[in-house]
């Protein structure tokens, strides 16, 4: 199915840009690709299989910088075209099983990122509440404690900034700890931690301890959680120094972060959303690892460029729906990397559509959202047609009554009236 | 006291079998234990919290099922085995006091005179207590030289151990070079490093301490932290974080470490009396105590934090009884009596590792200077006070006094040792005076193991703006 979409996709853009001068040779790529091999390209395979030794040196692709060689070109381009999970089409039965690559959720996908991490390299260990026998709040820890023991993966008691501060030391004489906060704002008791400790040491120290830890949670607007349990996290992190922030959106992208994250050796934070656990995809059974800078080409497109992450992918994605029927083309880009932004593709994107709408679920003050125009208006001014618009959630605690919380955050009809507005 | 320890050697097995087993957990004993005690109730709002029963069915996972009800109703009313153990009733209306009897006593060794009051000590050597007095007396010379030089303007900032000798040399020397060093952090005044100490004994060279204080290219550090903030991974030596205790929970994870990899040593903390009034205090007392990590947690209580008195900072008697509050053993010490920080460091560094426990050492001791260069200590304590700290109960002229005893020094050694250290310290800081600052790439250098491009680019605009006002960027010529 995912491949027939793929091909699908492939053809009608390539009709469609025949006469336009497009740099998108992935296309031609994919077009031949999709025949061959599901999405991850067999020399990226053979990239990650080379560097079985316990401390890999993958290929960083840097936001700016062109692809090193043709067989990153092609990884990367593997994972722009990536579909719109959420609209769940169901399968054939019969065509299922002749697929390559295995169905997951979410939580699965980022379970077995984790576990294929703590095979490979024994000082990946995890710490967290609930984490242990209970499998984590989540389930995205399920059987890891069964299978690697109490030591590896660490039931700890209620002291976010205590238990973060943990992992920094051990971080600092070699482990790889991976930190879960069971719920993203609770990892604002380890702000002083993260910020102070995780952020400052390999620059204070001169360079001579490493934190390579992983700082996870479920955060963002679920149903009707509360506004203590619905904080977005990423608008108070992003001004700090040293770490690295990644926010996953589908399974796909989710397991392959979570790899990235592991092996970085700078302290990353990977956001997840509470709402996605649940979504199920097709990902390839082997080995591959995602870009911690890169974002992802959800929707190549003319018009417009959306730039959102997490969640609101899926809103979009829902609007671009609703707008191609009105005869629209938008070009929706999942950023993934909120820190550091990833202006090269943001960039080339902007650069054909002279137009840029942001879909976040931040709050409107000191978002993700806010840092991203400023960033845009200063590396891309001259080639804008109109004003950045930016659409956030409002500047309140979440409400806890489900119509009341609904309008806080972004919905797809906001999207499609924004796109007119912006292209008329 | 003799029957807590015996019963915590009993249960300390069990833990150990079942926490630190890599082994799978047999389910049948989790259904049963269920099955037999009523679920708990989920407290605080999250998620049922099921690991106090499950540690239940762990600890008495050899009990049958059957057996636990049979306990339960045998005991009548003298005893219940509530979730955590089994506890005894009484009939008495009756509290806990609030403060002991008697305040827990102080192991000390030598008297203000040197001579031994006990044979109940480590044994050193000659040569190790000759070099523990020579550290010592260079960290006096250090802390003399590196202040003047702070008032003369020449370093921006500077914290000193003055009466804190003993127990930044004793606990180094009473360590091996294997086991990691979480020096203090402290408070919102960066301060502190009273374990300057602990590095000397190291092998960190004198150049290298002027260098980190004065900023220049030799620093490991390469300009990036204040004066005193050392950190040396040769030498074991956690870089100092300003920020107040945030170093114990950091210790106890790389204990954690070590105890995963099974190496022969441990960690060590220090912090001060004002540090334990801190949340990283109480949850890494406590996250020691149940991960049986193998950390020394050293307070030294020199009875001032900046100008607030301990009698502001906490109501217990000292931190020496909060040990036991969370299932940690400690010990008392005379932090002004070089032996007895040495034997206390010895056995507890014994415990940790062989019995992987941690251990808490409340050394009192006081703080005979300042808290920093930035402070002024008379205005909030009479200077009689600490004149009479400084003279009666100064570290290391008991320990010199008690080397003469041994006949392993004299005083012309003393006056030669003395006036050595003195130049060598003045020789050290001319030379750090002189060195050149770092230039600018370090301040972009290892914000990331590799610099993203944002960082790229703000550096090519840093050096654009310096070239363009060469002259009020007179530091870094380009």
């Amino acid at each position: 199915m995912y491949q027939w979409r793929m091909i699908r996709s492939a053809t009608a853009i390539l009709s469609f840009f025949s006469k336009a001068s497009i740099a998108y040779t992935f296309v031609e790529t994919e077009a031949s690709m999709a025949a061959a091999s599901f999405g991850v390209s067999s020399a990226a395979v053979q990239a990650v299989k080379s560097s079985a030794s316990p401390l890999p040196s993958l290929p960083v692709i840097r936001s700016e910088a062109r692809p090193i060689s043709g067989r990153i070109n092609r990884s990367r381009n593997a994972g722009k075209i990536a579909t719109h999970a959420v609209a769940a089409q169901t399968e054939n039965p019969a065509s299922a099983a002749s697929k390559p690559g295995h169905e997951v959720l979410l939580f699965e996908a980022l379970r077995e990122g984790l576990e294929e991490e703590m095979e490979r390299d024994p000082r990946v260990c995890i710490f967290g509440e609930d984490v242990g026998h209970y499998g984590g709040s989540y389930k995205v820890s399920k059987g890891l404690a069964d299978k690697y023991g109490d030591l590896r993966v660490l039931d700890t008691p209620i002291a976010e900034n205590s238990f973060t501060g943990m992992a920094v030391g051990a971080a600092m004489t070699g482990l790889r700890p991976v930190v879960e906060g069971m719920n993203m704002g609770f990892l604002l008791l380890a702000f002083n931690q993260i910020s102070d400790n995780c952020g400052m040491l390999h620059y204070t120290s001169g360079g001579q301890f490493t934190i390579p830890t992983v700082i996870r949670g479920p955060g963002g607007v679920g149903r009707q959680l509360g506004a203590e349990h619905s904080q977005r996290l990423e608008s108070y992190f992003q001004s700090i120094p040293g770490i690295q922030m990644v926010a996953c959106s589908t399974p796909y992208n989710a397991k392959g972060l979570m790899k990235a994250a592991i092996r970085s050796e700078n302290p990353v934070v990977l956001f997840e959303h509470v709402l996605l656990y649940n979504l199920k995809e097709r990902i390839p059974d082997e080995e591959y690892v995602v870009s911690l800078e890169e974002a992802e080409m959800v929707r190549p497109g003319e018009h417009v460029t959306i730039l959102t992450y997490s969640r609101m992918r899926y809103h979009v994605m829902q609007a671009a729906k609703t707008l191609v029927n009105k005869g629209y083309d938008p070009e929706v880009i999942d950023i993934r990397s909120l820190k550091p932004f990833d202006l090269y593709t943001i960039g080339n994107s902007i650069k054909k559509t002279h137009k840029v709408l942001i879909v976040e679920e931040c709050m409107r003050t000191g978002g993700i959202g806010a840092s991203l125009t400023a960033a845009i208006n200063e590396n891309f001014n001259d080639y804008l047609d109109a004003p950045i618009v930016c659409l956030s959630s409002q500047d309140v605690p979440t409400p806890y009554a489900g119509t009341l919380e609904e309008v806080t955050v972004v919905q797809p009809s906001q999207i499609v009236t924004a796109v007119e507005q912006l292209c008329r | 006291m003799a029957l807590y320890l015996s019963k915590s050697g009993k249960l300390l097995p069990h833990f150990k079998q079942k926490i630190c087993s890599l082994g799978m957990i047999s389910l049948s004993s989790i259904a049963s234990c269920f099955s037999q005690n009523p679920p708990l109730s989920p407290e605080h709002g999250k998620t049922p919290y099921a690991a106090p029963s499950l540690f239940a069915s762990r600890r008495f996972g050899s009990v049958k099922a059957e057996n636990l009800a049979s306990i339960n109703n045998t005991a009548d009313s003298q005893a219940l085995n509530f979730p955590g153990g089994m506890v005894k009733f009484t009939p008495e209306l009756k509290f806990i006091s609030d403060l002991p009897e008697e305040r827990i006593n102080c192991y000390r060794v030598l008297d203000e005179s040197g001579h031994l009051l006990t044979s109940d000590f480590v044994e050193i050597d000659k040569d190790i207590a000759v070099k523990m007095y020579k550290e010592m007396v260079m960290l006096q010379t250090v802390d003399t030289i590196f202040y003047e030089a702070q008032r003369q303007g020449r370093i921006s900032f500077y914290v000193t151990a003055a009466g804190e000798e003993a127990i930044n040399i004793a606990s180094a020397a009473a360590l091996s070079m294997d086991d990691f060093v979480f020096p203090q952090v402290k408070s919102i005044r960066p301060v502190q490093y009273r374990e300057a100490g602990v590095l000397l004994w190291r092998g960190f060279g004198l150049q290298d301490l002027a260098n980190q204080c004065f900023g220049n290219v030799g620093d490991n550090c390469k300009g990036r932290q204040m004066p005193a903030h050392y950190g040396s991974k040769k030498h074991n030596y956690f870089t100092v974080a300003s920020t107040v205790a945030t170093q114990i929970p950091h210790a106890v994870g790389a204990a954690y470490s070590l105890k995963m990899e099974g190496r022969d040593a441990c960690t060590i903390t220090y912090f001060g009396d004002g540090g334990t009034s801190t949340g990283d205090f109480h949850a890494a007392m406590n996250f020691a105590a149940v991960l049986e990590a193998p950390v020394i947690l050293f307070c030294r209580n020199n009875g001032w934090a900046i100008s607030t008195p301990v009698s502001d900072q906490f109501r217990s008697d000292g931190i020496v009884v909060r040990g036991q509050a969370y299932g940690i053993r400690s010990i008392r010490v005379d932090g002004n009596d070089a032996l007895a920080v040495f034997s206390a460091v010895h056995m507890a560094r014994k415990m940790a590792i062989s019995e992987s426990r941690p251990v808490l050492i409340e050394a009192l001791t006081y703080r005979a200077g300042h808290h920093s260069t930035s402070d002024d200590s008379s205005k909030y304590r009479p200077i009689e006070e600490i004149e009479w700290w400084r003279a009666v109960q100064d570290p290391v002229a008991r320990f010199r006094k008690w080397l003469e005893i041994q006949g392993w020094w004299s005083c012309e050694s003393d006056t030669e040792l003395r006036d050595r250290a003195r130049q060598e310290v003045l020789d050290a800081i001319q030379v750090a005076e002189k060195m050149e600052k770092p230039d600018l790439g370090e301040i972009f250098r290892d914000v990331y193991d590799f610099p993203p491009s944002n960082l790229s680019d703000q550096e090519k605009s840093l050096r654009q703006t310096v070239q363009r006002h060469q002259r009020d960027y007179t530091h870094f010529q380009l």
